[in-house]
């Protein structure tokens, strides 16, 4: 294996970043800057290396470091990517440069891109920490540069949807530190000693059913309300509508992750049984979730809200794909939770553009912006369609590998929850016809143009968007090895027997 | 008559070296008493400065003596009277630790206040000799000896802003409500003489190995001194529904007072609660065990659900240390399921609370000292609004504070609620650590509140009015090596969970 401690430098860069940041005089704020944007377009380009160097047949993990820290509580700096994480790693390690080159608070820079390397650093280290204390830790502490960035930066209703969100997020996390600590004490009868070592417990914790099933549900609250599943979703359009842009960009694109990936890092892997046993819950409301979520988008006249509306939707498909339990509903899952972060947080920052440049995100304020900014207008059509799931861009890919992948074992549920893919389409589309078509009027008639700067931030997005929408195989081949390796863990684990399909080319 | 002069009162043995600590505080504060009362007034600091070079020496000498005790194994002093073991030395320390801090807090604060004098200082060492005697004691009667010189010192300090009528009616209330639970504490240790002939601990034990099994557990007289006992440590330690004279006493006194009290009068009652119903009544574990089960949950949620409606923040915090002190309750309702066994991780759990509680929260009074300007008033949670853009590192201090108090990872305060919960599940009390984790969600609204007010808030009227906050020296250096330790102790806990005992 590689000794340089790659994984380790990928918290540890942004956070040192962070401090530097936030030691810098307030009198230099273009130094500020570039020393946000160094460490972030560092820390990216090391995810960047990672995904290059990560041996695709390997369905273990890899680049794992692991050092002890609290030796009397049995916890340890254990770090480790494999298929399910590695593409995670990546969103993080390029939504955050893009992000801080491309969108500026509008006051306070040097507090704010401070907040932003901190928040990076814990989403980073979340996705690849393998010690439940320590996944524990970096879950937690996302928390706070999130809070502070809705609180700081965001809009009128700001303070109140930033409390919300930590409110909410931190009752999911209370039950789950108590999960952490009983499955690390539960499992000391099979490991030996208090391990808080999420290889160790899986591999040879035996829980007894009902033991089991009440610490995959303290966990599964947890991520529950992180993903946002329905009914605990009610902070995400708060939290979506106020953040700032750069914020909701951040928030949907990798903040929600850490909810799917949750469930199924530290839901299914630990727990196969109780997971098998509590499918039916968690598809059905994954199902709920995705019409619900539709249906709200429709009746939305904010567009940001629409955007964060349809998060929950969307989500609804990852969760339902990984409780589908099969090798390529969870692909597709893992695959949509990258899809996702690339086509909704894109939306977050035209619907920034758009703020940016009419002071509303009114859908009825708007009309006509294809007659007089018509690049912005493509832009926003192809980022739009990725996000319906047309096929050729990248949302399709996922979210079919969902639905067929499903088919075979949640039959029912998938028919319902296809109709959402219908209700996408209106939602969206109904939104463009309002927004772009048609005669501007009035303040929408001087509606400015795409610029150079704007174009060449969204300019990746749409890359990753028709690149992983024509040719997704180099991601398949990385995701699929781990992905079956977790399924023969469950197998192995429960009752679960894996239906056999035939693999295609997705 | 000659056969009492023949015979001379024999006292027991004493190794002197042994209670150093006590002796160090008790001659400090004699010093301070004697000498300042026959001095004209001492120059800028120097009281403070002798106050705060006595604790680093108490704190110490709790070194030598650690190493002695792991050297020689714990013994009893003072003819069986109290403990030396490694519990009474960690709460030497920690209430070393509160005197060091609240010296350096009341340095500024009293010539602000225009109260400069050595009384406080004074005060501070006798209520820590009264904390650090009812940890360490191994009697009954001494434990209410320790109580008392705690006490009795904590009621002139609540009052002795002498220039605030709330802190005289501080002063008053504590008074009138600590002497009644005194007197419930008294009658529980009568009733528990009366059903075991002695107040001695391990006398206590050997009575009771006679007859718990056989029908001692059914003595209405014992049950009823046990039960008055926990009150009287219920009231101490400010469980709901005792806890109705912390939210007055806290506003109403100087705010280094209020500091030292949630610290080390805290820490000194969990110690004697550990040490009467562990070592004293572990027979009845399975009695008053579901008493500190109710109480736990009680004082968690009592504590922080009425955080939240208050908009003083010294009310806040005075609501916030009964959340902590339901959090210590847990700790204690998880040792209480090893009560006479070998013992569990609950009572090593309790103590690193109060340690890591204890310079957190002198931290957080701290900083409330600076922002309450002359008068000590401005503690409402006005007072702290834009302080994120007119005092930044004091505000990002008391973030990092608050957040610590709220519990969240990479601080001390995490470290602490994680060894109390730690400490239930271990003992299978699930219901109980999963209702205090939910309790501290709705507690870190309240941490949210201040650092709203702090940072986001927008600025009003008048507010260019206020009175400067100051920083001066040695109110810095207590902040500054509050937060330096909170953070500390949240990225490397392993040395400190270590020590605990």
């Amino acid at each position: 294996m590689i000794d340089f401690p790659i994984l380790t430098l990928l918290v540890l860069v942004p956070a040192i970043g962070s401090l530097v940041v936030a030691f810098i005089s307030n009198r230099q704020p273009d130094l500020v800057k570039v020393v946000a944007l160094l460490t972030s377009v560092l820390t990216g380009g090391m995810a960047l290396w990672t995904l290059f160097a990560f041996k695709k047949a390997d369905s273990g993990f890899q680049f794992v470091s692991q050092h002890s820290w609290i030796k009397e509580w049995g916890i340890s700096w254990h770090l480790g990517v494999d298929g399910i994480s590695i593409f995670l790693v990546v969103l993080t390690g390029i939504l955050f440069p893009l992000v801080i080159a491309g969108v500026d608070p509008h006051h306070d820079h040097k507090r704010y891109l401070s907040w932003m390397l901190l928040l990076e650093a814990g989403v980073m280290g979340s996705f690849i920490s393998l010690d439940l204390f320590l996944f524990f830790v970096f879950f937690e502490i996302v928390l706070v540069p999130m809070y502070f960035l809705i609180g700081g930066w965001g809009y009128d209703d700001r303070v109140y949807a930033a409390t919300k969100f930590f409110l909410f997020t931190m009752v999911g996390s209370a039950f789950m530190l108590v999960g952490i600590i009983a499955t690390a004490v539960i499992a000391k009868a099979d490991n030996g000693a208090v391990t808080f070592d999420l290889i160790k417990i899986a591999e040879n914790g035996s829980f007894a059913a009902g033991t089991g099933r009440w610490l995959f549900f303290a966990f599964a609250i947890a991520f529950a309300v992180k993903v946002p599943l329905f009914p605990l979703h009610t902070w995400l359009p708060d939290a979506h509508t106020q953040a700032p842009t750069g914020g909701s960009v951040i928030l949907a694109g990798v903040l929600l992750k850490l909810g799917t990936y949750g469930l199924l890092r530290f839901g299914v892997y630990l727990f196969p049984e109780a997971a098998v046993w509590a499918r039916p819950v968690f598809l059905t409301l994954a199902t709920i979730g995705i019409l619900w979520g539709a249906i709200a988008a429709t009746m939305q006249t904010d567009l940001k809200r629409l955007v964060a509306y349809s998060s929950v939707a969307h989500l609804g498909f990852i969760v339902l794909g990984t409780f589908a339990l099969t090798s390529q509903a969870i692909t597709g899952g893992v695959l949509q939770n990258i899809n996702h972060g690339i086509s909704t947080g894109a939306l977050f920052l035209l619907v920034g553009m758009i703020y940016e440049r009419r002071h509303t995100r009114e859908i009825a304020k708007l009309k006509g912006l294809q007659k007089v900014a018509p690049v912005f207008a493509a832009a926003f059509m192809i980022v739009m369609l990725s996000s319906i799931g047309v096929p050729g861009l990248n949302g399709f890919v996922g979210e079919f590998l969902v639905l067929i992948g499903s088919f075979a074992t949640a039959r029912w549920w998938v028919v319902v929850a296809a109709v959402g893919v219908i209700l996408a389409a209106l939602y969206l589309l109904w939104a463009y016809q309002r927004v772009f078509h048609g005669e501007p009027d009035d303040d929408n008639k001087s509606f400015r143009e795409l610029r150079w700067k704007e174009g060449m931030l969204l300019l990746p997005f749409i890359a990753i968007i028709v690149f992983a929408g024509v040719y997704p195989k180099p991601m398949l081949d990385r995701i699929e090895p781990s992905v079956d390796k977790l399924l023969e863990h469950v197998s192995q684990h429960s009752s679960w027997q894996v239906p056999v399909v035939e693999k295609g080319e997705g | 008559m000659g056969v009492l002069a023949a015979e001379t009162l024999k006292g027991p043995s004493i190794a002197w070296f042994d209670l150093s600590p006590l002796l160090v505080l008790l001659s400090g504060a004699m010093v301070l008493l004697v000498v300042a009362a026959l001095t004209p007034q001492w120059p800028k600091r120097c009281y403070s400065s002798f106050s705060a070079v006595i604790a680093l020496v108490t704190i110490g000498l709790c070194f030598p003596l650690w190493h002695r005790i792991d050297v020689d194994g714990p013994s009893t002093l003072v003819g069986g009277a109290v403990h030396f073991d490694k519990m009474t030395i960690w709460v030497t320390l920690t209430i070393g630790l509160a005197v060091f801090l609240a010296s350096l807090l009341s340095d500024d604060y009293l010539r602000r206040e225009g109260l400069e004098g050595p009384e406080v200082y004074a005060l501070f060492m006798l209520a820590a000799i009264g904390g650090i005697v009812m940890a360490a004691s191994n009697d009954l009667v001494v434990l209410f000896l320790g109580l008392e010189i705690l006490s009795i010192t904590l009621y002139v300090l609540a009052a002795s802003h002498r220039k605030r009528l709330r802190s005289q009616e501080a002063g008053l209330k504590y008074f009138v409500l600590g002497g009644f639970s005194s007197a419930i504490f008294l009658y529980g240790i009568a009733l528990v003489y009366g059903g075991t002939g002695s107040t001695n601990f391990d006398a206590m034990l050997r009575a009771l190995a006679n007859t718990v099994p056989t029908k001692g557990r059914d003595d209405a007289i014992l049950l009823a001194g046990v039960a008055l006992l926990v009150v009287g440590l219920a009231f101490k330690v400010a469980a709901v529904p005792f806890h109705f004279w912390t939210p007055d006493v806290y506003e109403g006194s100087p705010t280094p007072v209020t500091a030292f009290m949630a610290s080390a009068a805290k820490a000194a009652a969990f110690a004697a609660m550990l040490r009467v119903l562990l070592q004293g009544l572990p027979n009845f574990s399975r009695d008053y065990r579901p008493v500190l089960w109710v109480l736990a949950i009680l004082t968690v949620f009592g504590g922080s659900i009425m955080a939240v409606v208050q908009t003083n923040v010294k009310r806040m915090l005075a609501f916030s240390s009964i959340s902590h002190a339901g959090f210590m309750l847990v700790g204690v309702e998880a040792a209480a399921h090893a009560a006479g066994g070998p013992g569990n991780d609950g009572r090593s759990s309790v103590l690193l609370y109060t340690l890591i509680y204890t310079v957190l929260v002198m931290g957080t009074f701290g900083i409330v000292t600076a922002v309450s300007r002359t008068g000590d008033n401005a503690t409402d949670l006005a007072a702290f609004r834009g302080l994120g853009r007119s005092r930044p590192v004091l505000a990002f201090g008391m973030t990092i504070l608050l957040l610590a108090q709220a519990g969240v990872p990479l601080t001390s305060g995490f470290v602490a609620k994680f060894g109390v919960i730690r400490a239930a599940v271990e003992a299978k009390s699930y219901s109980v650590a999963v209702v205090a984790m939910v309790a501290a969600v709705i507690a870190a609204f309240l941490y949210l509140r201040i650092m709203i007010s702090m940072w986001i808030a927008e600025p009003e009227a008048g507010d260019d009015q206020r009175e400067e906050v100051r920083l001066p020296v040695y109110l810095t250096v207590a902040i500054s090596l509050s937060v330096a330790f909170t953070l500390f102790v949240g990225f490397f806990p392993g040395w400190l969970i270590d020590l605990a005992p």
